[in-house]
């Protein structure tokens, strides 16, 4: 393997291979390409069967259901990586669920002077009608996404947090799932650290946070419908959990309590798993025109009676201007160093930054503030000048839209392109939940990868595909020896 | 459950039911060409589909390939796949109440239904596509049977397949009605009269199921008992209501004891059917009979939404 600019997964910088990939080079050594091109056949035929789709908003129409494309060749990562990063995003979403209840609450990150109020009260996603609302166990991301990346043997960035609803990780369990099907072999010989009780400790998470009632807790899923882009993955999870799939028409509130419609007439509902929007969820408090929320619930959420996860406006921690400030948090709530950095960002509200940003556009990447999905952005270096030149003209205009970072020298992974594995830039979206009871982290999470070589954007919605992600066990890094 | 799964179980079981019915028609159809009038044979298949009425708003003349493909898809609302694709609908709408093979079953029948093109509807290749969504339908039952938990959705699954088996007998009995009704013995025997016959029990799939319970030539009246009364052929009256009574009967254990409209309309037409005698429907009038059985059929469906679909 020829010396990398980048940080390869399985063959670092110096072209080594490094030991948790040992059993994956070897298996690419003795399997050939036309072996491995049908099984990504028959995995792209296992996912179509199941139904693993989503919806792509085109505007002619047409076959609306798509499929992320999979990549057969998992990115692998030791038990140690594992143990670091947990610790990580542990420290990391502890002080997120901190600055929120802090925003919502009396604000010492202000009174200490880090932030101001403007800051908090100007944000499209503060949700006024949460300041001074108690939520259960202080939680307001319950289900968080981090997105990280890697640059090198021992750095991991954080490049995003999405405390709002972070969706994907149906794929992260289908993706293993799939793998377990494909090469049975391959997991006999590799010590590989289960996903599959993810559901169990999701169900646990919403369950630690239901209001006391005499009767078992019931927990719903709520999904706008079948039409949404992630109805797969809201399914499948209340499916996983064995709870219901509810949208909106099927709950009501009555005496400030939430119920749902069922064959037997009505049901209280202690913990809703939300995943439509904040501004759709009660149209007596936000959007009144949505029809897919339902009247009263957040009288029936302030009054304690039913829990909401996420909170509503838990989307302020995912604004990439306070995404500036994480690191200063974890210092002021926890009183400790920050474990997983951030990727330095220049703030193009601040007068000398922008000047700073404008100078450097072939080097940077420019992203919206508020925005998300790989939209709206500038890769400087693979921008030509003239896209600059434009992007430019909309930065001076609204500085204070944009924040900018220099690009980043992703990692890369092996991945298979039709003829051979060659390398491919990754990212990982591990998922953590936090309830009332503590923090549950599966060993794992969702890579996404840039199917296009050189490519730098892994959003499936601009030509990326997604891997299985191993987590070794700590005795069995690498090879345990054929069986 | 919920009361919006319950509706989306009970409709994706009455589509999966339909198509199968739709497709048997069609054959019993096919099966006379050369034997009768063409016209009528395809006008009383596109009656007892109910869809005779849009068929004449869309043709002006009735020709055995425009009539199957009306069935099969096009324009037509009922037709077999649109029937799929709100079979689908409805499943996907309620993944989480449905086992995998279940969703597999109906989500593998929709992509192939999708890629079948005019041509699977052209007389070469119909009788393959009609093999094709009997097996479908086949399918599905069988995945239900033998997956799901007996609970409600079970049974809400099993109550929607019996009804619209029910409505469907009745409705290709009733369109072939003239054909059973007793004449001098004279006509008994002819030629054309024991392919109509048989062409009725093609539809409903019991010719070798007749010669087992009758040991005789096909006669009018047998073929009517058959089909309206006796216990033992799962397309019969008889045997729907046995079924939906069953269910209803499990769904009110399940909900506190709870009965409502829908248990006493499907107990007082279950017990007619089996006290009934043939002579008596006879004596009654045959379409007389079946026109109410089909009028009964939807107002059933409708109060069994409004006890438990609300």
């Amino acid at each position: 393997m020829p010396m990398s600019q980048f940080f390869d997964d399985m063959y670092g910088t110096d072209g080594k291979l490094r030991p948790a990939y040992a059993a994956i080079a070897q298996w690419l050594a003795e399997t050939p390409p036309e072996v491995l091109e049908t099984k990504r056949e028959e995995a792209e035929r296992l996912f179509r069967r199941i139904g693993i789709t989503f919806a792509v908003y085109s505007e002619g129409g047409g076959d609306t259901e798509r499929l992320i494309p999979f990549d057969i060749i998992p990115r692998v990562l030791d038990a140690d990586e594992w143990g670091f990063l947990e610790r990580g995003l542990k420290q990391r979403v502890a002080a997120l669920n901190r600055f929120l209840t802090d925003a919502y609450g009396s604000r010492e990150i202000v009174k200490a002077g880090l932030f101001t109020d403007a800051h908090i009260d100007t944000h499209p996603a503060y949700c006024r009608q949460m300041q001074g609302v108690a939520v259960p166990g202080g939680i307001y991301t319950h289900i968080a996404g981090i997105d990280l990346v890697r640059t090198g043997v021992n750095d991991f960035y954080v490049l995003e947090d999405n405390c709002r609803t972070p969706s994907g990780v149906s794929y992260m369990l289908e993706n293993r799932s799939v793998m377990m099907r494909l090469f049975p072999e391959l997991f006999a010989r590799v010590g590989v650290a289960p996903v599959a009780r993810y559901p169990q400790d999701l169900l646990a998470t919403l369950r630690s946070v239901a209001p006391p009632d005499d009767e078992e807790p019931c927990v719903v899923v709520l999904t706008p419908g079948q039409f949404n882009s992630a109805y797969y993955e809201h399914s499948f999870l209340a499916d996983e959990m064995g709870v219901e799939l509810v949208e909106g028409s099927d709950l009501m509130v009555v005496s400030k309590h939430v119920y749902m419609r069922t064959t037997a007439g009505p049901k209280r509902v202690h913990v809703i798993y939300r995943r439509i929007d904040d501004d759709y969820l009660d149209p007596l408090v936000f959007n009144p025109n949505s029809v897919l929320g339902v009247p009263g619930l957040m009288e029936a959420y302030r009054e304690g009676n039913v829990a909401l996860a996420n909170a509503p406006g838990a989307g302020l921690a995912d604004d990439k201007a306070i995404y500036m400030l994480v690191p200063e948090m974890i210092r002021f709530y926890l009183g400790e160093e920050p474990i997983l950095k951030n990727v330095p960002t220049y703030d193009c509200a601040n007068e000398s930054e922008l000047a700073y940003v404008l100078d450097h556009l072939e080097e940077l990447v420019v992203k919206e503030t508020r925005g998300s999905g790989g939209y709206g952005m500038l890769v400087g270096p693979h921008a030509t000048k003239k896209m600059r030149d434009a992007f430019a003209k909309k930065l001076r205009q609204d500085p204070s839209a944009y924040v900018a970072q220099p690009t980043l020298a992703l990692s890369t992974c092996p991945t298979f392109d039709g003829d051979q594995s060659a390398p491919r830039h990754v990212d990982l979206r591990p998922f953590v939940l936090s309830g009332a009871d503590g923090v549950r982290i599966v060993p794992g999470g969702l890579t996404r990868v840039a199917l296009k070589d050189g490519s730098l954007v892994v959003n499936s919605s601009q030509g990326g595909g997604t891997k299985d992600t191993w987590v070794l066990h700590a005795n069995g890094a690498g090879n345990r020896g054929a069986r | 459950m919920l009361a919006r799964a319950a509706d989306a179980l009970f409709w994706l079981a009455r589509y999966m039911e339909r198509i199968d019915n739709l497709a048997r028609l069609i054959e019993a159809a096919q099966s006379m060409a050369g034997v009768s009038s063409e016209a009528e044979e395809w006008r009383s298949a596109l009656a007892a589909a109910g869809v005779d009425e849009l068929y004449d708003e869309a043709y002006s003349e009735i020709t055995p390939d425009s009539a199957a493909r009306f069935l099969c898809s096009g324009t037509n609302p009922s037709s077999i796949l649109n029937c799929i694709d709100n079979a689908r609908i409805n499943a996907r709408a309620m993944r989480t109440a449905i086992t995998r093979d279940m969703w597999e079953a109906v989500n593998q029948g929709w992509i192939e239904s999708r890629q079948l093109t005019d041509k699977n509807f052209g007389p070469a290749m119909l009788p393959g596509t009609l093999d094709w969504v009997r097996q479908l339908s086949t399918r599905f039952a069988g995945a239900y049977e033998t997956t799901m938990l007996r609970g409600d959705s079970y049974w809400f699954v099993r109550l929607g397949a019996a009804l619209e088996r029910a409505d469907n007998t009745a409705r290709i009995l009733d369109v072939k009605y003239h054909l059973l009704l007793p004449r001098d013995s004279s006509g008994v025997g002819g030629m054309l009269d024991y392919y109509q016959w048989t062409s009725v029990l093609r539809a409903v799939s019991a010719v070798r199921a007749y010669q087992w319970l009758y040991r005789e030539e096909v006669k009018p009246w047998n073929v009517a008992e058959m089909m309206i009364l006796r216990p033992e052929m799962p397309r019969s009256l008889r045997s729907c209501y046995d079924t939906i009574t069953l269910c209803l009967d499990e769904l009110a254990k399940s909900h506190g004891a709870k009965r409502g409209e829908a248990h006493r309309m499907a107990g007082s037409i279950a017990a007619e059917l089996r006290f009934g005698r043939i002579s008596d429907i006879f004596q009654t009038g045959l379409h007389e009979t079946l026109t109410l059985h089909i009028d009964r059929a939807r107002e059933l469906g409708d109060q069994i939404s409004n006890l438990y679909m609300r």
